[in-house]
């Protein structure tokens, strides 16, 4: 802990920053009662944590104002950083803004720092020196709080492009050892290598024989797409698997003839009905219509 | 480390269990070959179901093996190639062209039968 205060900037000397420190601490934590209101006053009257009740928001104060005078006191943010990362994940389903966040923040270093100045105002060396102190700290942990937020909504964020990357290729299983994989949209490089690995991961899942790609969805792709898409149904013949691509666009078809697609290794087929029912056959199904009953039994 | 082959009926049946050297896999290959006549087998089935990394040599070594085996008689089917080394094969350019691939032992026991029976003529 010691070295972590050490290293922090501005600090004329280390040992009476410390004495400082500890008694601007003091002092914080007397007042804390008249202090923490006054912000929570300020936080309403500024109109910031719309989304939470008048209680909630108190209760936030008080549990911040104590973490922050502990990383005052101590010069260790861990606590502080585990309490910021909690309170972002609570609050930001509710839907609490990054300005939020900060604007408290600074309200409370605001605040904190005002009631310093009323302390040590008839001495103004004195209050220079608390200011060197209470400064370099109180960013700190401004700091440290804002990006715990941001970083907690950038996760979100991350997770949920995940599963937006998970629905956009679902692998579905028709028939025993037959899979349709249904493609709609524009497929860059990643969505191709995504669609590649929960394609041959879905073969040996489902222990599939014949896969039926439709791409009547994709209205044009490149030629490095093209050349993965061939790739694929090579790949997914090394795991045993015929792969049918059915619904090619006009566009489509003369990019896979530009860029001279092997169409031994290609088996295609004009749409997906006509996909399926060449599976049904490569796999012996017959499709037959139930007989009528020819007559009523009274 | 040499890799144990096994008769099972008409079917021999080589199980890749760790890496091996290119020197191991031309005496697999030497192996089988020379098998598929003493024990007049019909079909050779080589399980790669353990190799992380098939490089050029193995999927050469692969391939001649089965040109080799039909040859003297008897069909050729790779199985368990893992997903991620079958796309890097692909991307390779290593696609085991003109050898037949399965999912693993028992579609490649499946597809040696199917095309055992057609050969012999019989449905």
């Amino acid at each position: 802990m010691v070295e972590v205060r050490a290293k922090a900037p501005f600090r004329p000397s280390v040992g009476s920053t410390d004495v400082l420190l500890r008694e601007l601490v003091a002092h914080l934590r007397e007042n804390r009662t008249q202090l923490r209101e006054e912000w929570a006053r300020r936080i309403t009257e500024a109109k910031l944590l719309t989304a939470m009740t008048p209680d909630e928001v108190f209760a936030e104060a008080t549990a911040v104002y104590d973490n922050y005078l502990e990383a005052l006191e101590t010069g260790s943010i861990e606590a502080l950083e585990a309490y910021a990362r909690n309170l972002s994940e609570r609050i930001i389903p509710r839907g609490v803004e990054t300005h939020e966040v900060v604007g408290i923040v600074l309200l409370l270093r605001d605040v904190l720092a005002r009631s310093l100045f009323a302390r040590y105002r008839a001495d103004f060396t004195e209050l220079n020196r608390v200011q060197d102190a209470y400064e370099p700290a109180a960013n700190r942990i401004a700091n440290t709080v804002a990006v715990g937020f941001v970083q907690e909504r950038e996760r979100v964020i991350r997770q949920q492009q995940e599963a937006i990357r998970e629905l956009s290729t679902p692998v579905l299983p028709v028939r025993e050892r037959l899979l349709i994989l249904p493609i709609i949209g524009i497929i860059d490089p990643q969505r191709a290598r995504q669609l590649t690995e929960q394609l041959l991961r879905g073969i040996r899942v489902n222990r599939a024989k014949v896969v039926v790609i439709d791409i009547t969805g994709v209205p044009a792709m490149d030629a490095s797409v093209a050349n993965h898409l061939v790739q694929t149904v090579e790949a997914s013949r090394l795991l045993g698997a015929t792969v049918i691509v059915t619904g090619l666009s006009a566009e489509i078809a003369q990019t896979l003839v530009n860029i001279g697609v092997d169409l031994g290794k290609m088996n295609t087929v004009g749409d997906l009905q006509g996909g399926i029912e060449e599976a049904e056959r490569l796999l012996g199904y017959k499709v037959l219509p139930i007989p009528e009953p020819s007559n009523h039994q009274a | 480390m040499p890799v144990p082959i096994l008769k099972q009926r008409d079917y021999l049946i080589a199980s890749i269990q760790a890496a091996l050297s290119d020197e191991d896999l031309k005496k697999l290959r030497e192996a089988l070959v020379a098998q598929v006549g003493e024990f007049r087998s019909r079909g050779v089935i080589v399980d790669i179901t353990a190799l992380d990394v098939v490089d050029s040599f193995a999927v050469r070594t692969l391939r001649d093996l089965a040109h080799m085996s039909r040859l003297r008689g008897a069909e050729t089917v790779i199985v368990g190639i893992q997903p991620e080394v079958a796309f890097a094969m692909v991307q390779l350019g290593l696609t085991l062209e003109g050898v037949a691939a399965a999912l693993d032992l028992e579609e490649g026991l499946t597809y040696l039968d199917r095309k055992t029976r057609k050969r012999a003529g019989t449905k």
